[in-house]
C-alpha cells in the first residue's frame, strides 16, 4: 500500500498559557484526492489540526506530540523556511470568513496572483491569465471587473469565490477548508459547496473539510473524523458513520440533525448527560 | 510585481481624498501657508524686523489711523505684523512637519512592533507609553527645552519625545486589529515571511489612520511651538513666531487688539485646517467606510 498524502499521528497541543490541553492523541489520514471531514463543536480542535498542518498555530498553542507526515516528510521536525516552501506550495486555505479572509486594502488581482508570483516566480501578465482562468473555473461572470474591483465592493459568495480560485491557484495536493460556509446563506452555501466538489474532482486535489455541521460533511466527504474536547471520539467512511454509528455522541448528533422529511419529530439537542460523560471520557489519559 | 498594485491603490487614495471637501478645505489652507513660508522673502511687503517707532501700534487697514502699506497695522516697534505673520508661518510649518514626523515615525516603529510580537515586547512597550503618558506634556516639553536649551532643534525634539505615545498607541490597537483578520492568516498560509506580512498586508492598512493621526498632530505641534514661543522657550526673539506675537500681543492688549488678534486667528485657522484635513484623510481612506 503507498504512504497516503498526509499521516497525522499522535498529535497533541496544549495551551502556552494555562497548559489546558486543545489536542489529545489526534491521528488521522488523508489519501490523494479523497475528503476528509473534521466535525466537531466549537472548542472541539477541529480548526486546531487544520493550523497545526499549515504551520500556522497562533503563539499561544504549543504542538507536545506526534507527527504530521504531509508527503512521507515529517513537517513538524522540518527547518521552518524548507517547510514554508513546501507548505505554500502544495497546501492551501480556503478560510472561514470571506468578510475578513480579504484584504480590504488590496485588488483581487493582487491577492489571488500572490501565491503564484511567489511560488512560481510569474510576472504580473502571466499570474493575471491564470487568475481570469480561475475566476471563469469558479464561475464568476466577470473576471476582469472583479479582478481590479476591492472585496467591498464583492458580496459573500463572491469574495468565497475568489477565495477558492485563490486556494486552487498552485494546484496544491490538499485543501484544508475551514468551515468555509458557515458566515454564508444557506442558498449560497450549496452553490459553494457544489463549487469546491467539482474544482476538487477537475484538480483532483484532496481536502480536508473542517465544519461543525454533521448535514454539510455527509453532503461532501468520503471520510469523517468527530472529535469532542480535542479527542478523536469516532471515525470512520462517511456511510459507516452515518449509517452504524458507535459512539454514542455520534448517535446523538445525528439524532440532533433537523430532518426535513419529519417535520413532526422536532429538535432533539445532545443531552447534557451525554455532554458531561463525554467531558470525562476525553479528559481521561 | 506587486509595485502595481500599490501604484493603483495611491492613485485610488488619492482620488478619493480630493473628493473630500475637508481635504479640499483644510490641505488648500496649508497648502497657502507653505507658499507663503517660502515665498516670504519676496511675498511679505516688508521687512519683519524693521523698526519705526514713530509708526508704533497702528492699526489695520480697515480701521482709522491706519498707516497705508500696513495692511494689519505694526506693533509697538513699528514692525509690521502681516510680515511678521508670514515670516511665522516658517517655523509654524517646520516644527509642525518635522516634529510630526519624527514623533510618527517613532511611535510607528514601536507600535507595530508592540501589536505584531505581542507578549513581553508588548508588555514593555506599553508599560513604557503608559509611564510616558502619565506626565503632563506641556510641562514636560517645557522642563525639556529648559534643560537641553532653547532653539528650533530643541522645540522639535521636545515634541517628538512626547507625542510619540499618540502614535504608538494608535497604531499598537490597529495593528492587532488588523493581525487577527483572516487575511493575515491566509497571507501566512500562502507562506509569506512575517517581515513581508506586516510591511505589505498590515501596514498600509494601518496608513490611513496613521495619516489622519499625523495631520491632528501637526495641529497640536502648531500649538506646542506657539506656547513655547509665548514662554520665550523656542527661537530667540528677533525671530518672528505666532507664539512670541501672541506673547508681545497680551502685553499690548490695551493699546491695540489687533496686535493680539492677528497670531491668534492665524494659530487658529492652521490648527483648524489641519483637523479638517486629519478628518478628511480619515475618512477618504479607510476603505471600511469607502462603501
Amino acid at each position: 500500500m503507498s504512504a497516503p498524502l498526509l499521516a497525522v499521528s499522535g498529535l497533541g497541543a496544549v495551551s502556552d498559557r494555562d497548559a489546558t490541553p486543545i489536542l489529545r492523541d489526534v491521528s488521522l489520514r488523508v489519501e490523494r484526492g479523497e475528503t476528509l471531514g473534521l466535525v466537531g463543536e466549537s472548542g472541539a480542535g477541529k480548526s486546531t489540526i487544520g493550523k497545526a498542518i499549515l504551520g500556522i498555530l497562533p503563539r499561544t498553542v504549543r504542538v507536545t506530540s506526534g507527527h504530521i507526515l504531509f508527503e512521507n516528510r515529517d513537517l513538524l521536525t522540518m527547518p521552518s523556511v524548507e517547510r514554508r516552501r513546501l507548505i505554500g506550495q502544495r497546501v492551501a486555505l480556503i478560510p472561514q470568513d470571506p468578510m475578513t479572509a480579504l484584504n480590504p486594502g488590496r485588488r483581487i488581482e493582487g491577492q489571488l496572483t500572490d501565491g503564484l508570483r511567489l511560488w512560481r516566480g510569474l510576472e504580473a501578465r502571466a499570474a493575471r491569465e491564470i487568475a481570469l482562468r480561475l475566476l471563469g473555473e469558479v464561475h464568476i461572470r466577470d473576471p476582469e471587473r472583479v479582478l481590479a474591483s476591492y472585496p467591498h465592493q464583492l458580496s459573500g459568495g463572491m469574495r468565497q469565490r475568489v477565495l477558492i480560485a485563490a486556494a486552487f491557484a498552485l494546484e496544491p495536493a490538499l485543501i484544508i477548508a475551514d468551515e468555509p460556509t458557515t458566515a454564508l446563506d444557506v442558498t449560497v452555501q450549496k452553490q459553494i459547496l457544489r463549487l469546491i466538489r467539482g474544482m476538487q474532482n477537475t484538480h483532483g486535489t484532496a481536502v480536508i473539510f473542517v465544519s461543525h455541521d454533521l448535514g454539510v460533511v455527509a453532503q461532501i466527504c468520503d471520510h469523517v473524523t468527530l472529535l469532542f474536547g480535542g479527542r478523536i471520539i469516532e471515525q470512520g467512511t462517511t456511510s459507516e458513520l452515518l449509517e452504524a454509528p458507535k459512539h454514542a455522541y455520534t448517535r446523538a448528533l445525528i439524532e440532533a440533525c433537523p430532518r426535513y422529511d419529519r417535520p413532526d419529530a422536532g429538535l432533539r439537542p445532545v443531552s447534557e448527560e451525554l455532554l458531561a460523560r463525554l467531558r470525562a471520557e476525553v479528559a481521561a489519559p | 510585481m506587486a509595485d502595481a498594485d500599490g501604484r493603483a491603490r495611491c492613485w485610488d487614495a488619492l482620488r478619493a481624498c480630493l473628493a473630500e471637501p475637508k481635504v479640499v478645505a483644510g490641505g488648500g489652507f496649508i497648502l497657502l501657508l507653505f507658499v507663503l513660508a517660502l515665498g516670504a522673502p519676496w511675498i511679505a511687503p516688508k521687512d519683519p524686523l524693521e523698526q519705526d517707532i514713530i509708526l508704533g501700534a497702528t492699526p489695520p487697514a480697515w480701521l482709522s489711523g491706519a498707516e497705508p502699506g500696513h495692511w494689519l497695522g505694526t506693533d509697538d516697534l513699528g514692525r509690521d505684523a502681516l510680515s511678521r505673520l508670514i515670516y511665522g508661518s516658517r517655523i509654524a510649518l517646520t516644527v509642525a512637519f518635522v516634529a510630526s514626523t519624527l514623533a510618527a515615525a517613532l511611535g510607528t516603529a514601536l507600535g507595530l512592533i508592540a501589536g505584531w510580537r505581542r507578549g513581553w515586547i508588548d508588555a514593555a512597550i506599553s508599560r513604557l507609553v503608559e509611564i510616558w503618558m502619565a506626565f503632563p506634556p506641556v510641562l514636560l516639553s517645557i522642563l525639556l527645552v529648559a534643560v537641553v536649551g532653547a532653539g528650533v532643534g530643541s522645540v522639535i525634539a521636545a515634541i517628538a519625545l512626547i507625542d510619540w505615545t499618540r502614535f504608538c498607541r494608535v497604531v499598537r490597537a490597529e495593528t492587532m486589529t488588523q493581525a487577527s483578520a483572516d487575511y493575515v492568516t491566509a497571507a501566512r498560509a500562502i507562506g509569506f515571511s512575517q517581515s513581508r506580512i506586516l510591511a505589505r498586508e498590515i501596514f498600509p492598512n494601518v496608513l490611513p489612520v496613521l495619516i489622519a493621526l499625523v495631520s491632528l498632530e501637526m495641529g497640536i505641534a502648531v500649538i506646542v511651538e506657539a506656547i513655547l514661543s509665548f514662554v520665550g522657550l523656542s527661537v530667540s526673539s528677533d525671530t518672528p513666531t505666532w507664539g512670541g506675537m501672541i506673547a508681545q500681543g497680551r502685553q499690548l492688549m490695551h493699546q491695540g487688539w489687533w496686535i493680539l488678534a492677528a497670531p491668534l486667528t492665524m494659530l487658529f485657522l492652521t490648527v483648524l485646517a489641519f483637523n479638517l484635513l486629519g478628518e478628511g484623510l480619515r475618512r477618504a481612506l479607510d476603505p471600511v467606510m469607502r462603501r
